[in-house]
C-alpha cells in the first residue's frame, strides 16, 4: 500500500486547473501539519497497514509547505507503519518554490524524488496557462532539482494548448529533452468545465485545438521520446534508465493506497469489516476537514464498498493504461476463479479488438498495442460490457 | 356580485339544476391566439364567481395535464360552470375552455358549437395574430356574439388603442365595444362577466324537446369509465335514461350527470341549454367522439352538424428501444390513447427496429405532447422515426392494383413507397396557411415560402404596419421546422395558422440514408425531387454530428435508388484516451466509462457502425430544439 498526502493550498490558481486547491492569504501551517499527522496515524491504524511502499505529496502546491512539515509527516508515518529506507518519497513542486535551500530541506526531511510542474518552456504559453514562473525559472528549478535528486527528477509538460502549432510543440519537446532528467509526465491539456481557460475557449477568445492536431502532437511526442531512450510505460508517462514512478504504478495496478488531507482519495481494505476494499474520499474543504480531524481523528467524507465487479472494472480500466497491461497474476489476485482468458479469450469484444490490432491477450496478460493505447477510451466501454456479462 | 348558491357545493349531495331557466344561462368560450391570456382570464373568472377560492396558486386551473402546465398550453378542452348574481338574478355561466393551438382547431370548432358567444382575447401589445383571425372566423361563421377583450394592459408596451383599431378594421367591431383588462391583476375582469350576461344571448332551446346532446370532449377515468363533456341542445337528461350515440349507434344507460366546477359535481338532471358531463358505461373514448350527438333511445333526432372523425396530419413511427419493451409500450399506448381519440394507431414493423406502430397526429405539437406524456406519465422512452405526411399514389401497375384492391393508395411508411414505374401520379397533401406579420419582414417571409414550394394566394394589409399573407403549402414543407424558421426570421413577430386544402400532384422520390453502404431504415424519407439534395445533405451533416467517432472511418450517404446525392465522412479516432488517471480521477472515470458501456448496450448497430438510440431523434428534430 502507498500513502498520498494532499497539501491543499496554492499561491494562485492556474487558468486550467480544477483541482481541490485553495488560494488563501495565510496558511496556518502548524494546524495543517498537526492534522495531516493525525489523520495519517488514524488511517494507518484503521487499515492496519504494516508497510508503506511509497509516499506522494500532492495537492495544491506541496513545495509551499515548509520542510519541517514534510519531516513531521514522514516521521509520523514511519512511526505508525514500516517505511523502508529506499521507499520512493515524491514531492510535487512548483518552479517558484524550488530554491536550493528549500529543496535541500525537503531532501533532508526524507524526500527522495521531485516532480516539477514545468508545463511549458515558452513564456507566452506559461502566461496563457496562468503559471507563476517563466521558462527560465523552470529551467533553473530543474537544474537545481537534478543536482539534489539525480535520476529522480520528473517534469510535467502540457500539450494541445489553445493556439499551439505542431512546430511550437516540436520545439517545446526539444527544449524539454535538453533539460530533463529521466522521467517526463506528458499531459494533453483537458479544458475542464468551470476553469478560466475553458471559458475563454468557449467564448471564442482562444481557439480550440482540432482532434487531428492533438493526435499528431501525441504521436510526435511518443516517437521523439522513444527515440531519446524513454520507455512509454503509461498513457502519459515516460521514463528512461528505469526511472519509473513506483507510486503511480501502484494506482494502475490497483494496489491499496491511503489518501490523507482535504480531498484525498484512497482505496484500501478495512480489516474486520468483512475485508472489503473501499473507495474513500476525505472532506474537500480544508477548514472543515481540519475540524473533523481534530474531533474524530480523520476527515473521511465518503466510504463506498467496491464490489468485486467494480474492483475488476477498475483494474481493467487502469491496468490497460500501462505498457505492461494486466498480468495474469495480477488479475488472479482479484479474481482467482475467472481468469483473463476465460472472460476475454472467448469470442466477443476483446477478440474483435485483437483482430483489429488494438489489443493483445497472451501469456503476458492483457494489454494494448502501441496503436491501441492512444484510443484506449474507445476500447474500454466494449471491454466493460464484456466483463459485465460474466 | 359574488355568487350566492342556494345549496352547498362540494360533497356527494346532488345539485338541482332546474332552478336555472334557459334565460339565465349563458354558454360561452374564450378564444385567442397562443399566450394572449385565455387561461389566465379563465382563472380570474373562476375566482370572481367564487368557483375557486382566490389564492396566489391559481394558475391555469383548467389545465390539468402535467404537460399542459409545463408548456403553458391548453391541450384538452375543459369546461366550468360558474354561478354569478347580477342585478338580482342568479345566472349560470358555462365557460368552455378551448385549446389554442392550430393543431386542435377541430376541437375548438366543436366547443364553439355548444356556445352562443365568445370572449375574444387579444394581447394589448402583440395585437391581432394569426389564430386571433382564425378563431374569430370560426366564431363568426358559427354566428356567435363576440366580446372583444384587450388583455395585458398592465404591461409596459401595451397599446390598447392600436389594437382596438385593428379589431375595428379587421373584424368590423366598433372600438367602444372592447373591454380593456389585465387578467393577471384582475382589472376590469368583472366587467367582462357583466358583458357576457348582457351581450351573449341565452341558448335557444327547449326542455320540452326530445334530448339532443353534443359531445364536445371526453376523458377516460379508470374507475368510472368514459366521462363525456356534453352540451344540451334540447330536452333533459338524468340517471337511468337510455341514450344512443348517433355516430356509433350504440346504446347506453346513464349512470351519472353533473356539472364541472371545474371538478365533477353530480346533479339530478341536466336541462336544455346547460353544459356538463355524463357517465354512461362507455368503455373507450372512441365511443364518445368529439362532435357526436346523443339522443334518447327510440327518440332519434337530427344529428348536430359538423361532426367529423379526427384527421391526422402528421405521422411518425414509434418503436420501443428494445423489443423486450414492446408489451410495456403497447399498454402505455393503449392507456394514453384512451384519453386522446384523435391519435390514430396502426401496427407497423421495420426490419431495423422490429415491431412497433405508425401513429397519426393532428400536428407536430400534438406529437410532441404525446411523446412527452409517454415519458412523464408512463416512463417510456421510444424511438421516433421521421415525421411524414400521408402521401398518395395513383397506381398504374395492374399487379399492385390487384394487391391493394384499389387504384389509389395512401403511403404512410416510406418502406411502402411504390416505384415510379408502377405509378401514374404521386400526390401530396396541401394546406392553406395564413401568416400575419409586420411589413418589414415581408421580403424574407416571401422568400421562405417560395423556398417551401408554396404558392401565394392572397396578401392584404390589415393595418398600416401589418400584412396578412395566404399561401398554399405542401404539408410536408411546414411539418418539420417552418414555424420555427418563420419565427426566427421575423424575430418572433410573425404568426402562422393553417387548414387542410386537399391534395396536389407531386414529383416524389424515396431517399435512403446509408452508413458505410448499409441503409438506415428509420431515416428513409419520401421527399419532393426538388428538395432531395438539400435534405440529403442536411441529414448527412446532422448525422455526422450525432454519431460518435469510431475506430474506423464512416461514410454517411444519401441516395435515391442507386444514385448517391450527398455524402459526409466521419473520420476515425486517432487519439481518445484521458490524460490523467490518478487517485482522485479514478471514480469519476469509472462513472463515465460505465455510462458509455451502458450506452453501448442501447446502441443500434448498422453494419459495424454503432449509432446511439437518440441519434435519429436528434437528427430529425427541429434545429432550435437541439
Amino acid at each position: 500500500p502507498t500513502l498520498c498526502l494532499q497539501w491543499p493550498y496554492c499561491s494562485k490558481r492556474c487558468s486550467y486547473c480544477n483541482f481541490n486547491t485553495y488560494v488563501v492569504p495565510a496558511v496556518d501551517e502548524a494546524a495543517l501539519r498537526a492534522c495531516l499527522v493525525r489523520e495519517a496515524q488514524t488511517l494507518l491504524h484503521l487499515s492496519q497497514v504494516h508497510s508503506i511502499t511509497s509516499v506522494f505529496f500532492g495537492g495544491g502546491t506541496p513545495s509551499l509547505a515548509s520542510p519541517s512539515t514534510i519531516a513531521a509527516v514522514l516521521e509520523a508515518v514511519a512511526g505508525a507503519a514500516h517505511l523502508p529506507a529506499g521507499a520512493e518519497v515524491t514531492l510535487e513542486a512548483n518552479p517558484s518554490s524550488t530554491s536550493t535551500s528549500r529543496l535541500s530541506g525537503f531532501r533532508a526531511a526524507g524526500v527522495n524524488r521531485l516532480s516539477i510542474g514545468v508545463q511549458s518552456l515558452d513564456d507566452a504559453e506559461l502566461r496563457m496557462l496562468g503559471r507563476e514562473h517563466t521558462a527560465a525559472e523552470a529551467q533553473k528549478a530543474v537544474e537545481v532539482a537534478r543536482g539534489l535528486f539525480p535520476g529522480r527528477t520528473s517534469i510535467d509538460l502540457l500539450f494541445g494548448l489553445p493556439g499551439q502549432s505542431r512546430d511550437a510543440w516540436a520545439q517545446g519537446l526539444e527544449a524539454a529533452l535538453r533539460l530533463c532528467d529521466d522521467h517526463i509526465s506528458l499531459y494533453q491539456l483537458t479544458l475542464e468545465r468551470g476553469t478560466a481557460l475553458a471559458a475563454q475557449v468557449r467564448r471564442g477568445t482562444l481557439p480550440a485545438p482540432s482532434q487531428d492536431l492533438l493526435a499528431d502532437m501525441y504521436q510526435t511526442a511518443r516517437t521523439v521520446l522513444m527515440a531519446a531512450g524513454f520507455r512509454h510505460y503509461e498513457v502519459s508517462n515516460f521514463a528512461r534508465k528505469g526511472a519509473l514512478s513506483t507510486h503511480n504504478l501502484s494506482y494502475w495496478r490497483a494496489d491499496q493506497y491511503i489518501g490523507v488531507g482535504p480531498g484525498a482519495h484512497g482505496r484500501f481494505v478495512l480489516p474486520g469489516e468483512g475485508g472489503c476494499r473501499e473507495a474513500r474520499v476525505q472532506t474537500l474543504e480544508p477548514v472543515t476537514w481540519m475540524w473533523e480531524v481534530q474531533n474524530q481523528g480523520h476527515g473521511t467524507r465518503s466510504r463506498v464498498v467496491l464490489s468485486l465487479q467494480e474492483q475488476l472494472e477498475e483494474l481493467l480500466t487502469l491496468g490497460l493504461r500501462t505498457d505492461e497491461g494486466i498480468t495474469h497474476e495480477r488479475w488472479g489476485h482479484f479474481s482467482p476463479e475467472l481468469s483473463l482468458q476465460a472472460i476475454f479469450g472467448e469470442p466477443g469484444e476483446a477478440r474483435a479488438l485483437q483482430q483489429e490490432g488494438w489489443l493483445v491477450l497472451d501469456s503476458g496478460g492483457l494489454r494494448c498495442t502501441w496503436a491501441g493505447l492512444a484510443v484506449l477510451d474507445s476500447l474500454l466501454p466494449d471491454l466493460l460490457c464484456q466483463l459485465q456479462r460474466v | 356580485a359574488a355568487c350566492e348558491r342556494p345549496y352547498s357545493s362540494r360533497g356527494k349531495e346532488k345539485l338541482d339544476m332546474s332552478t336555472y331557466p334557459v334565460e339565465s344561462i349563458r354558454n360561452f368560450s374564450i378564444i385567442a391566439h397562443v399566450d394572449h391570456g385565455k387561461s389566465t382570464l379563465a382563472d380570474r373568472l373562476l375566482e370572481i364567481t367564487g368557483t375557486i377560492s382566490k389564492t396566489d396558486r391559481n394558475k391555469q386551473v383548467l389545465d390539468k395535464l402535467q404537460v399542459e402546465r409545463e408548456r403553458g398550453i391548453t391541450v384538452k378542452a375543459q369546461s366550468a360552470s360558474l354561478f354569478y348574481k347580477h342585478e338580482g338574478i342568479n345566472y349560470l355561466l358555462n365557460l368552455i375552455d378551448t385549446p389554442g393551438h392550430v393543431d386542435f382547431s377541430y376541437e375548438v370548432s366543436r366547443s364553439l358549437s355548444a356556445c352562443q358567444g365568445v370572449i375574444l382575447v387579444v394581447d394589448a401589445n402583440e395585437g391581432i395574430q394569426a389564430q386571433t383571425v382564425a378563431n374569430f372566423y370560426l366564431a363568426f361563421e358559427a354566428q356567435l356574439s363576440i366580446i372583444p377583450v384587450i388583455n395585458k394592459i398592465d404591461l409596459k408596451n401595451a397599446d390598447p388603442e392600436r389594437v382596438e383599431k385593428q379589431i375595428e378594421k379587421l373584424f368590423d367591431i366598433p372600438t367602444n365595444e372592447c373591454i380593456r383588462i389585465s387578467a393577471k391583476q384582475g382589472t376590469n375582469v368583472e366587467k367582462v362577466l357583466q358583458k357576457v350576461i348582457e351581450k351573449i344571448p341565452p341558448p335557444q332551446c327547449n326542455t320540452a324537446d326530445p334530448l339532443k346532446a353534443l359531445v364536445f370532449d371526453s376523458t377516460f377515468d379508470h374507475y368510472r369509465g368514459v366521462i363525456a363533456n356534453i352540451a344540451l341542445f334540447g330536452g333533459e337528461i338524468a340517471k337511468g335514461q337510455k341514450i344512443v350515440s348517433a355516430h356509433t349507434k350504440k346504446r347506453y344507460e346513464v349512470n351519472e350527470v353533473g356539472i364541472l366546477t371545474p371538478n365533477e359535481q353530480p346533479t339530478h338532471k341536466l336541462y336544455a341549454g346547460q353544459v356538463g358531463y355524463l357517465i354512461a358505461g362507455m368503455k373507450e373514448v372512441t365511443e364518445a367522439q368529439i362532435g357526436d350527438t346523443l339522443f334518447l333511445y327510440k327518440q332519434p333526432v337530427e344529428p348536430l352538424p359538423g361532426f367529423k372523425s379526427a384527421k391526422p396530419m402528421v405521422f411518425a413511427g414509434m418503436y420501443p428501444v428494445d423489443q423486450t419493451e414492446y408489451n410495456n409500450l403497447k399498454s402505455a399506448l393503449e392507456r394514453l390513447t384512451l384519453n386522446d381519440s384523435s391519435v390514430t394507431v396502426h401496427r407497423d414493423s421495420s426490419l431495423a427496429l422490429g415491431a412497433g406502430w405508425r401513429l397519426g397526429f393532428l400536428g407536430l405539437l400534438h406529437m410532441e405532447v404525446f411523446n412527452q406524456r409517454l415519458e412523464q406519465e408512463y416512463n417510456m422512452s421510444v424511438i421516433l422515426t421521421a415525421p411524414t405526411v400521408p402521401y398518395k399514389a395513383v397506381l398504374s401497375s395492374a399487379k399492385l392494383i390487384k394487391e391493394y384492391g384499389k387504384d389509389q393508395i395512401t403511403i404512410i411508411n416510406p418502406a411502402q413507397f411504390p416505384d415510379k414505374l408502377s405509378v401514374s401520379e404521386y400526390l401530396e397533401p396541401t394546406v392553406l396557411g395564413t401568416i400575419v406579420t409586420p411589413h418589414e419582414y415581408i421580403g424574407k417571409i416571401i422568400t421562405l415560402c417560395q423556398d417551401r414550394r408554396a404558392v401565394q394566394k392572397d396578401m392584404l394589409y390589415i393595418d398600416e404596419n401589418r400584412v396578412m399573407l395566404k399561401y398554399l403549402f405542401p404539408l410536408n414543407e411546414i411539418v418539420v421546422d417552418f414555424y420555427d424558421a418563420l419565427k426566427s426570421l421575423s424575430s418572433g413577430y410573425a404568426s402562422f395558422d393553417y387548414e387542410d386544402a386537399g391534395y396536389q400532384s407531386a414529383d416524389l422520390v424515396k431517399m435512403d440514408i446509408l452508413l458505410n453502404g448499409n441503409p438506415v431504415e428509420e431515416l428513409a424519407t419520401i421527399i419532393h425531387k426538388e428538395k432531395a439534395h438539400a435534405a440529403g445533405k442536411l441529414l448527412c451533416e446532422r448525422l455526422k454530428e450525432t454519431i460518435p467517432r469510431q475506430l474506423f472511418e464512416i461514410a454517411i450517404q444519401a441516395a435515391i435508388g442507386k444514385k448517391i446525392i450527398a455524402r459526409e465522412t466521419l473520420k476515425a479516432y486517432r487519439k481518445n484516451v484521458v490524460a490523467k488517471c490518478y487517485g482522485g480521477d479514478i471514480t469519476r472515470r469509472m462513472k463515465l466509462l460505465k455510462r458509455q458501456a451502458e450506452g453501448k448496450r442501447l446502441m443500434r448497430k448498422i453494419g459495424n457502425v454503432e449509432v446511439p438510440r437518440d441519434a435519429f431523434i436528434r437528427v430529425l428534430k427541429r434545429e432550435t430544439d437541439k
